[in-house]
C-alpha cells in the first residue's frame, strides 16, 4: 500500500507502507519520550526524598507555608483538563472536528487557570522572600535547610509548568488543521501523542501535590 | 548523468545518480530529511570536534613531556584538559557511530525507506550543532576548568569559568542523544522488512538497538543533573554544596548515573561495526549470533548499575562499594562473551586482512585489554591505589580511544565505498590502520604503569623520576597524530580520485550490499524482503570480486 | 628499572604489599587472556586466509552441543576469575578502609591548595606529616573548602578528603623514609601542587623530632576555651534541665530525635549539631540552637569536637539526662 502523495493517503507519511505503522510508530516513539520524561523528573524526586529524610523539620515547617487550598484547586482544574485532552482524542476518533478543536480549546483554558494560579502562588512567595536567591529569608523552624525545600519546591513546580507551557504551545499549533478536518480517524496521531503527553504531565503533578502541599499537615511540630 | 560512455566503464553496481547528487545546494543538506544525508552532515560535524578535542591532546601531550608546567599556565592546562574531555566525549564520541554510520545504515539494513521520524532525525543534528556552539562560544571564551565530571562544589562555588555556558551546551545536545535514541528504537521495533526477525537483524542494529535504549534512559537524568547544577551555582539552593546542607557525594551519584551508561553509548556501536567487519572479512555468520545480540543487551541493562564504582573512594560504604564492585564484575562478562565469539568466527572462516578487519582486530585486541584494566579499576582493593592515576586514564582511553575511535574508523573504511561509491588506495589505508594500533598503544600503554608508580590525573606537573614514561607517552601521541591524519587525507582524495565501487565490493552479505553504491535517495529500487539469517553466507555465494586501489 | 625511572612503586607498609599481590594475579589472568586472544587471532587469522575471491567462510552450527558448551566455558570461566578478584579486592578494601584498634589519631585538614596536619600532642605541620615507623596511624580529615583526596602511592590507599564530614585513612609504615604525599582529587588550579612528604622515622628519632619542634608552634585554642569562649557551655551544662541535651558521655551513645528516629552521636554528629543544629530535634528539647557556621573553622571544629568526645558521663546524682 504505497503512499499517494496526492490524496488517495492523505496524512500517510512516505517512509511508511500503511497507517497502521505510521501510528504504532507515533505511538511508540510517544511512549518513549515520556519514559526518559520520568526519568527526567525521577531524579528531582530522589533528591526530593533524599532531604526530606536528612532534613525532617525543614520540610515539614517549609510545606506549611504552601497554600493547600489553592494547591487543591489546581489539582481538581488540571484533571479536569485531562478528561478535556480524552474527550478531544475521542472526537478526532470520531471524526467531529468541531468538537476536537472545543475540547482543545477547554484543555488550553483549563491549563492557563492552572498556571496563572501557579503565578500567582511564585509572586507570593517572592513577596515572602522564600524564593531561593540572595533575597531568600525564612523564619521558624528548620530555617537552615528550608532553603532546600523551597529550592525543590520551585525546581519541581517549575519544570512541570515549563512542561505545561510547552504543552499548550503545542496545542495551538494543532488547532488550526484540526479545524480543517485534518485530523481523521485513520490518521490523528498528532492528537493522540498530545493526550498521552498531557495525561503524563498531569499525573506528575498527581506525585508533586502531596510530596510539596501535604508534607508537614499530619507532622506539626 | 547516464551518459553511455561512464555506463560502460563503471563497475555493476555503481549509481552515478544517487542521493549525493539527485538534488544540489546547500538547503537540499541542510534541510535534508534523507538518513544518508544527515549521516554525512554528522560525520562532517564530528570530524570538526574530534580535530578540536585532539589539538587540546596533543597540547596536553606536550606539556606532559617534561616534569615542570612550563608550557601553559596551570589554569590553562586545566581548561585545556576540561574541554579536551567535553569536546570528545559529549561532541565525538557520544554522537560519532550512531550519528554517522547509525544513520546511513539502519534503515538501509532493515531494508526500510527512512527513520520512523525524519524530521527528529534533522532536529538531531541541529540540536548537536547548537549544543556543540555553545560550548565553542564558552571555549572561546576560556573554556571551563572544572575536568569534564564537574565535581561540587568546586564547579558549583569556586570556579570561575563558563560552567553554564557549557553545561547548557552539553544540555542541549542531551536533547539530541534522547530524540536519536527514540527514533532509532522505533525504526528497529516498527520498520523492519517483511521477513525480517529480530533474529534475522545485523549485529550492528542490535548494537544501535542497545545503545538507544541506554540514549532514552540515561540522558534525561544527566540533563537534571545539569539543571541542578546550574541552579545551584546561580542560586545556592543548596543540594550540591556543603554550606547550605547539601551534599556533594550526591553529585556525584546523580552524575555517574548517567556518565557510567554513557561510555556503553561510546562502545556498543562500535562493536556492533566490529560484529560487521568480521562477518564480512571472514565471510562467515558470527559465532553465537544470540549470544553476541543478547550480550549488547545485557550490557546496557547491567551498566545502569554499576555507576558507583568510580565512586570507592569518595566516602560511600564500603558495603555500598561492595555491591557495585560486584556488579561490575557481572557487567564485564558479556563483553568477554563477545570478544570470544568473535575469534572463534576466524574459524573455518575466509579471512582477508583488509584495512577494515585490521582495525576489527585492532579493536579486539586493545579492548581485551582496556576491558580487563576496567576489572582491575572495579576490584576495590586495587582501586584504593590506582584510583585517579594515570592507571585509570590509559584504562580509559584504551576503552574509547583503541576501541571506540578505532571501532568508527574501521566502519568508515568497511562503509565507504557503500557511503560515496569510491574506492580508498588499499596500502595507504593499511599504513595508516598500523600507525593508529602503534601509535595508540606507545601513547597508552606507559600510562598504565605511570599510574601504578602513582602519578594523578590531571597533573601536569609530576616528580622528575616520571619524565621517561612520558616522554614515551608523548612521542606515542605523536604518531598516533599521524596516524589519524593519513586517513583524513587519503578518504578526501577518493572522493574525487579514488576508483569507482562496485554494489559489493567485499562480497558481503547484508541489506546494505544489494542496492547500487551509493544508494539512491528511496533507498532501494525495489523493498526487499528478508528470507534468509543474517550473514548467510552459505546461502550466497560470493558475487563479487574485491576491487582493488 | 632505575632510580630515576622506576617502573614499580616502593611499598612502605604490609598492607601495599597486600595490594600488589592482588595485582599481580589481576595482571597475570590479565596477560593469560590478552595473550590468548592475541595469538589466537593471529594463528586463525592466518590458517583461515582467503584462497580465492569467491571463497566463503564454514558455517558453524551455534545450535550444536559443543557450541553451547563452548558459549558456556568462556562465560563461567572469565565470570568465575571475576569473582576470586572481586572476593580477595573486597577483602583487601575492607583492610584498607577500618583502621585497627590501637591505631593513633592524627587530624588533617585540607584546603586549596595545601596539607594542615597537626600531630596528637597538638604539633601542626603544613604539606609533611612525620610519623613513627611500625605505629598503626589513622588521619581523621576534613577539607575547607572543595574535595581533596589523601594519597600516598607507597601505601597504595586514596581516600578522599571532603567538605561535608569527616572521613578516615590509615595505614602502618613499616619502612623508614620520605614518601610522595599527592592530592589525588582534581580541586582547582593549583591541584598539581598540593603535593607533600610523609617522612616515616625510627621510633626514638620520631619523639627526637617531636621534641625539638614542639616549642613555638602556633597557637591554636583548646577544646575547652572554644566552649567556653563561643558560649556553648551557657546550655550545655551537666546539670541544665531544660534549655540543651547534656553532653557530656554522649559520644557513641544512640541519641533519640523528635521525629522518633535514633542517630548515634559520633564525631559527625558533634560536628554536624555545631554548623546546622536545626536539621534534626533532639526529642524533648526546642529548636533553639543557632548555628557556628562561619564562625568556627574546621581545625577548631576538630578541637571542639575532641573536647565533646572526652567529657565524661555526669556523676550519678546529678541532674539527669533526659
Amino acid at each position: 500500500m504505497a503512499a499517494d502523495p496526492h490524496g488517495a493517503s492523505p496524512g500517510l507519511a512516505h517512509h511508511f507502507d500503511s497507517y497502521e505503522q505510521q501510528k504504532e510508530s507515533a505511538t511508540l516513539g510517544m511512549w518513549l519520550f515520556i519514559v526518559q520524561e520520568i526519568l527526567f523528573f525521577g531524579g528531582l524526586f530522589f533528591a526530593y526524598a533524599l532531604f526530606r529524610w536528612k532534613y525532617p523539620v525543614a520540610f515539614n515547617h517549609g510545606s506549611l507555608h504552601l497554600d493547600v487550598t489553592l494547591g487543591t484547586f489546581n489539582t481538581v482544574v488540571l484533571i479536569a483538563s485531562s478528561l478535556t485532552v480524552a474527550m478531544a482524542v475521542r472526537s478526532a476518533q470520531l471524526a467531529r472536528p468541531k468538537r476536537l478543536v472545543g475540547f482543545l480549546l477547554g484543555t488550553a483554558v483549563l491549563g492557563s487557570i492552572f498556571l496563572g494560579v501557579k503565578a500567582y502562588e511564585y509572586h507570593h512567595k517572592w513577596v515572602e522572600h522564600l524564593v531561593p536567591g540572595p533575597g531568600f529569608a525564612f523564619e521558624g523552624p528548620g530555617a537552615e535547610n528550608a532553603r532546600i525545600f523551597f529550592s525543590l519546591y520551585f525546581a519541581m513546580t517549575g519544570l512541570h509548568a515549563l512542561h505545561m507551557v510547552v504543552g499548550i504551545a503545542i496545542l495551538l499549533f494543532l488547532l488550526k488543521p484540526a479545524w480543517q478536518g485534518r485530523y481523521t480517524p485513520e490518521s490523528h496521531n498528532l492528537v493522540e501523542g498530545f493526550g498521552l503527553y498531557w495525561h503524563f504531565v498531569d499525573i506528575i503533578w498527581i506525585f508533586l501535590f502531596p510530596l510539596l502541599y501535604l508534607a508537614g499537615r499530619h507532622h506539626i511540630l | 548523468m547516464n551518459d553511455s560512455k561512464s555506463a560502460t566503464t563503471d563497475p555493476p553496481g555503481y549509481a552515478p545518480v544517487n542521493y549525493l547528487n539527485e538534488t544540489w545546494g546547500l538547503k537540499s543538506w541542510l534541510l535534508t530529511l534523507d538518513h544518508k544525508r544527515i549521516g554525512i552532515l554528522y560525520l562532517i560535524s564530528v570530524s570538526f570536534y574530534f580535530a578540536l578535542g585532539g589539538l587540546m591532546a596533543a597540547l596536553i601531550r606536550i606539556e606532559l613531556a617534561t616534569p615542570q608546567g612550563d608550557l601553559v599556565s596551570p589554569d590553562w592546562y586545566n581548561r585545556l584538559f576540561t574541554m579536551h574531555g567535553v569536546m570528545m566525549i559529549f561532541f565525538f564520541l557520544i554522537p560519532a557511530v550512531p550519528g554517522v554510520l547509525g544513520n546511513f545504515l539502519l534503515p538501509l539494513m532493515i531494508g526500510a525507506k527512512d527513520v520512523a521520524f525524519p524530521k527528529v532525525n534533522l532536529a538531531s543534528w541541529y540540536l548537536y550543532n547548537i549544543g556543540a556552539l555553545f560550548s565553542l562560544w564558552a571555549l572561546l571564551h576560556g573554556g571551563v576548568d572544572t575536568g569534564w565530571t564537574f565535581y561540587t562544589p568546586l564547579s558549583t562555588s569556586y570556579s570561575t569559568t563558563h560552567v553554564i555556558a557549557v553545561g547548557l551546551g552539553i544540555f542541549i545536545n542531551g536533547f539530541s542523544s534522547i530524540l536519536a535514541g527514540v527514533n532509532f528504537m522505533v525504526t528497529i521495533h516498527r520498520m523492519r522488512a517483511p521477513g525480517q526477525g529480530w533474529f534475522r537483524l545485523p549485529l550492528f542494529v542490535w548494537g544501535i538497538y542497545a545503545t538507544s535504549l541506554i540514549q532514552v534512559l540515561g540522558t534525561p537524568v544527566l540533563a537534571i543533573t545539569i539543571l541542578l547544577l546550574a541552579a545551584e551555582r546561580l542560586f545556592h539552593i543548596g543540594v550540591f554544596d556543603p554550606r547550605y546542607g547539601g551534599d556533594p557525594v550526591l553529585f556525584q551519584h546523580f552524575f555517574w548515573f548517567y556518565s557510567h551508561p554513557a561510555v556503553y553509548i561510546m562502545i556498543l556501536p562500535a562493536m556492533g561495526v566490529i560484529s560487521e567487519i568480521v562477518a564480512a572479512c571472514a565471510r562467515k555468520r558470527i559465532f553465537g549470533y544470540k549470544f553476541v545480540a543478547f550480550a549488547s543487551v545485557a550490557i546496557a541493562t547491567l551498566g545502569f548499575l554499576v555507576w558507583a564504582h568510580h565512586m570507592f573512594v569518595s566516602g560511600m560504604s564500603v558495603y555500598a562499594g561492595a555491591v557495585f564492585s560486584i556488579l561490575t564484575m557481572f557487567v564485564a562478562v558479556p563483553s568477554a562473551v563477545k570478544v570470544f565469539n568473535w575469534t572463534a568466527t576466524l574459524y573455518k572462516g575466509s579471512v582477508v586482512w583488509e584495512t577494515p578487519m585490521l582495525y576489527a582486530l585492532g579493536f579486539i585486541g586493545v579492548f581485551v585489554i582496556g576491558g580487563l584494566t576496567g576489572t582491575m579499576l572495579a576490584t576495590m582493593g586495587l582501586d584504593a591505589h590506582i584510583h585517579d592515576t594515570y592507571f585509570l586514564v590509559a584504562h580509559f582511553h584504551y576503552v574509547m580511544v583503541g576501541s571506540a575511535v578505532m571501532g568508527f574508523l574501521g566502519g568508515i573504511h568497511f562503509w565507504w565505498p557503500k557511503i560515496t561509491g569510491r574506492l580508498y588506495p588499499r596500502f595507504a589505508s593499511k599504513f595508516a590502520a598500523i600507525v593508529v594500533f602503534v601509535g595508540f598503544n606507545v601513547t597508552f600503554f606507559p600510562q598504565f604503569i605511570l599510574g601504578y608508580l602513582g602519578m594523578p590525573r590531571r597533573y601536569h606537573t609530576y616528580p622528575p623520576e616520571f619524565q621517561t614514561l612520558n616522554v614515551m607517552s608523548s612521542a606515542g601521541a605523536t604518531i598516533l597524530g599521524v596516524g589519524y591524519l593519513i586517513p583524513m587525507l587519503y578518504l578526501l582524495w577518493s572522493l574525487k580520485f579514488g576508483p569507482k565501487a562496485s554494489a559489493n565490493p567485499w562480497g558481503a552479505v547484508g541489506l546494505e550490499w544489494e542496492t547500487t553504491s551509493p544508494p539512491p535517495v528511496a533507498n532501494f529500487a525495489k523493498s526487499p524482503v528478508v528470507t534468509t539469517e543474517a550473514y548467510d553466507y552459505a546461502a550466497r555465494a560470493a558475487r563479487e570480486v574485491p576491487v582493488g586501489g | 628499572m632505575t632510580p630515576n625511572a622506576p617502573l614499580f612503586p616502593t611499598s612502605a607498609s604490609e598492607l601495599a604489599r597486600s595490594v600488589d599481590t592482588l595485582f599481580f594475579f589481576a595482571l597475570a589472568f590479565s596477560l593469560f587472556f590478552a595473550v590468548l586472544i592475541a595469538v589466537l587471532i593471529a594463528l586463525l587469522g592466518s590458517k583461515y586466509r582467503r584462497r580465492h575471491p569467491d571463497e566463503v567462510g564454514v558455517a558453524i552450527d551455534d545450535h550444536a552441543p559443543s557450541s553451547k558448551r563452548l558459549e558456556l566455558a568462556w562465560t563461567s570461566i572469565p565470570f568465575g576469575l571475576l569473582l576470586i578478584l572481586f572476593g580477595w579486592g573486597t577483602w583487601v578494601f575492607f583492610l584498607q578502609m577500618r583502621p585497627p584498634d590501637d591505631a593513633v589519631e592524627y587530624w588533617v585538614t585540607g584546603k586549596q591548595w595545601m596539607w594542615k596536619m597537626q600531630h596528637p600532642d597538638g604539633t601542626r605541620e603544613i604539606n609533611e606529616l612525620h610519623v613513627p615507623l611500625g605505629q598503626a596511624v589513622k588521619l581523621k580529615m576534613i577539607s575547607e573548602d572543595v574535595i581533596h583526596d589523601f594519597f600516598v602511592p607507597a601505601f597504595r590507599v586514596h581516600v578522599d578528603v571532603l567538605p561535608s564530614r569527616y572521613t578516615t585513612y590509615w595505614f602502618k609504615a613499616d619502612k623508614t623514609g620520605t614518601f610522595h604525599l599527592f592530592c589525588g582529587q582534581y580541586c582547582g588550579v593549583e591541584h598539581a601542587y598540593m603535593v607533600g612528604r610523609i617522612v616515616v622515622m625510627d621510633p626514638k628519632e620520631y619523639e627526637q623530632w617531636l621534641a625539638g619542634v614542639r616549642p613555638g608552634r602556633g597557637p591554636l585554642r583548646t577544646g575547652e576555651e572554644l566552649f567556653i569562649a563561643n558560649a556553648c557551655n551557657t546550655c550545655h551544662r551537666p546539670d541544665s534541665s531544660a534549655r540543651a541535651p547534656i553532653l557530656n558521655g554522649i559520644f557513641g551513645k544512640s541519641v533519640k530525635m523528635i521525629d522518633g528516629a535514633s542517630v548515634v552521636a559520633d564525631d559527625g554528629y558533634i560536628r554536624d549539631s555545631i554548623l546546622n543544629p536545626q536539621a534534626r530535634i533532639v526529642a524533648g528539647y526546642q529548636p533553639i540552637m543557632p548555628t557556628f557556621k562561619g564562625v568556627i573553622s574546621e581545625e577548631e571544629l576538630l578541637q571542639l569536637v575532641e573536647y565533646v568526645k572526652k567529657l565524661p558521663p555526669p556523676a550519678a546524682g546529678a541532674e539527669g539526662a533526659r
